[in-house]
């Protein structure tokens, strides 16, 4: 049941590898294609900003990167590993242990504190109390949220409760951080302030950061810039400008 | 990951109390139920089997006419005095015989008056039923013989008609005979049947026969067999004993019924204990609709939580975690309520115990197996909602609302 990814990277091999990844929804007449053969490598430590219109392949290919879904064809490897050939669980067991999660909605437990929440993936894990305390409260710092962790979401602002959330999918120190639309829901100062934290994380932490968004604002932040349109990569560009 | 899977299904259920609160009281008042009925049930079964032991088990009761229920029987000539000597002078296994004759009247003393069960009978009457005198005496075998206007009254009679008066020396009227109160009856209590054994009066049985009723009719006899010897033995001398004397050919049935107090207790156990369990059955199908309630709550939680459960899986919750977390959510609330319930069945018997005066029996093996079949709900109940967690699909649930 454990998926040992470690053990099969090799020197040089991409993070994550796409190819010729097509996924269909649907069968029949009613089948509808999402992804249509989509290649794509990313290495670690890299900042990816995915955009396009809504429709495009995005979210779909997202999903595959989370290790949510799988690929109805062509080859996924996460770290080395066929993620395609995992059943549900090795799958779960796959984000539990490399990837972190950020949503657009934040996605926290209502009327659970903050370090609660934050403490959510470490329970999973198995980590004893006093570890997941600590670590807690770590990654609650790290995100700027000391004093704030017996605080329910519901007494939280909008960026402070992204914040838990960045600090819940960051808890686990992941290789990978996955972000849906982080800014979504947030003002532009407030989104100015989650997207200065991915970038410390990016940078200070080695943390592959892959974001999803509308917004070019945000998207100009990454170091690369990936936009797709018809299930296909439109265009894959590193970004080289600053803010 | 149980303790933790325990821990987090409390704080899911205290999110919500009143509806935590509501979906237990199924459970609730089925398990109070199925404790408080049982539990009367076997207090009720033990007060008929004592009270039956105090009647004397060895007894036969001889009435005219065919049984046709406890206390009921279709016509047929009366028992003569003969018939009662002759039982004592023939049957040898018998250790007293009672006859009996009596009837509802008023007995009277200054202004009270109550209406009461007269009995005429012997002396054997008062071993035979295991009767005791508190004060007093009763009647002698001369008294008896020669009808002399005498009787031996109930605790109920006592306090109806003299109230904190001594009876004994006193006279009162049973209609138009007027009798001395020479005896007080220990008292007896409620009979299994439901009628109170200290309201009547006993008298000689010529006194009866001649006084009050007018004629020489014994209308039942009570007989006490001696220890050790078949009562079925016994009931067939008499049958053939009675048959003799009463000249029935071979080819017509009995005319009068013999009635073992032992079938009797047998029979009001077996109806008590039949109640008990029909019952509890009842009260048992109110645990299985709280079981429903359960799941159907359990159901809405599920729904409203499915983004909760998309953010749990996307963190990398198993199948089996996010199971095990509705499953035990499920079973906290169901045994939750069990214990409730035991609680409330515990104060409930005890007090209707009092009410109904049936003796309250403390029954652990059924309140050991409420607790576990309350939990049992749970898990039966709660694996269908909480599978439906478990199989949701992480992107869907993400995206729910």
């Amino acid at each position: 049941m454990n998926v040992t990814a470690t053990d099969k990277e090799t020197a040089g091999a991409p993070l994550i590898e796409l190819k010729g990844v097509t996924k269909v929804y649907g069968v029949g007449s009613a089948a509808m294609s999402a992804l249509r053969g989509v290649d794509l490598r990313i290495a670690a430590g890299e900042f990816v900003a995915v955009m396009g219109p809504s429709g495009s392949g995005k979210s779909t290919s997202m999903n595959i990167l989370g290790c949510l879904d799988k690929p109805t064809d062509g080859t996924y490897a996460f770290m080395g590993v066929d993620v395609g050939k995992l059943t549900r669980d090795q799958r779960a067991l796959l984000r539990r242990n490399y990837l972190g999660f950020v949503f657009q909605g934040f996605n926290l437990l209502n009327r659970t504190s903050a370090l609660e929440n934050v403490e959510l993936p470490l329970i999973y894990r198995g980590d004893s109390r006093s570890v997941r305390r600590t670590r807690a409260s770590q990654a609650l710092a790290q995100v700027g949220l000391t004093g704030w962790e017996h605080h329910t979401p519901g007494e939280l602002s909008g960026g402070q409760q992204q914040r838990v959330a960045i600090a819940r999918a960051m808890v686990t120190s992941p290789v990978v951080l996955l972000a849906d639309e982080p800014t979504g829901n947030l003002d532009s100062e407030r989104s100015r302030e989650i997207m200065d934290l991915l970038t410390t994380i990016n940078r200070d932490e080695g943390v592959t950061v892959i974001m999803v968004t509308h917004e070019p604002d945000m998207a100009a932040y990454a170091k690369r810039i990936i936009r797709f349109r018809d299930g296909l990569i439109d265009n894959d560009r590193v970004h080289t400008g600053g803010v | 990951m149980l303790w933790n899977a325990f821990l987090l299904a409390l704080r899911e259920l205290r999110r919500n109390k009143m509806r935590s609160f509501l979906t237990m009281l199924g459970i609730i008042i089925g398990v109070a139920a199925v404790i408080t009925l049982v539990t009367l049930g076997g207090g009720a079964t033990q007060q008929v089997t004592q009270q039956i032991a105090g009647l004397g088990s060895n007894m036969l009761m001889i009435n005219p006419g065919k049984q046709m229920g406890p206390g009921q029987s279709s016509g047929a000539a009366p028992f003569k005095l003969a018939d009662v000597e002759a039982l004592e002078r023939d049957i040898p296994s018998l250790v007293a015989v009672a006859p009996t004759a009596g009837g509802s009247m008023t007995a009277i003393y200054a202004n009270e008056n109550w209406s009461t069960k007269v009995t005429g009978t012997a002396k054997s009457y008062f071993t035979i039923n295991n009767r005791k005198i508190r004060s007093g005496r009763i009647f002698t075998s001369g008294e008896v013989r020669s009808g002399t206007a005498v009787c031996v009254i109930g605790e109920t009679v006592r306090v109806k008609l003299f109230g904190s008066l001594d009876p004994v020396g006193t006279r009162i009227r049973l209609n138009k005979l007027s009798c001395e109160v020479i005896g007080l009856l220990e008292p007896k209590g409620q009979s299994s049947m439901g009628t109170d054994q200290d309201d009547l009066v006993v008298i000689p049985l010529r006194t009866y026969q001649r006084r009050v009723a007018g004629n020489s009719d014994v209308s039942m006899i009570q007989v006490s067999v001696r220890d050790g010897v078949s009562t079925e033995k016994v009931e067939k001398e008499i049958t053939q004993l009675l048959r003799v004397r009463r000249h029935l050919s071979s080819n017509q049935d009995d005319n009068f019924d013999v009635m073992d107090m032992k079938e009797i207790a047998t029979m009001l156990t077996g109806t008590t204990k039949l109640l008990t369990s029909l019952l509890g059955a009842v009260a048992a199908v109110s645990l299985l609709v709280g079981g429903i309630g359960i799941m159907n709550i359990m159901l809405v939680s599920v729904t409203e939580r499915t983004r909760e459960i998309g953010t749990r899986l996307a963190i990398g919750a198993l199948e089996w975690e996010v199971l095990l977390q509705f499953l035990v959510e499920a079973v906290v609330l169901s045994s939750f309520g069990g214990i409730i319930g035991i609680l409330l069945a515990l104060g409930s018997s005890v007090l209707l115990a009092k009410v109904l005066m049936v003796p309250f029996i403390f029954n652990a093996s059924i309140i050991a197996v409420s607790f576990l079949f309350s939990a049992a709900v749970g898990v039966v109940f709660g694996f269908f909602p909480a599978r439906k967690a478990a199989r949701l699909d992480p992107i869907e649930a993400l995206h729910h609302e």
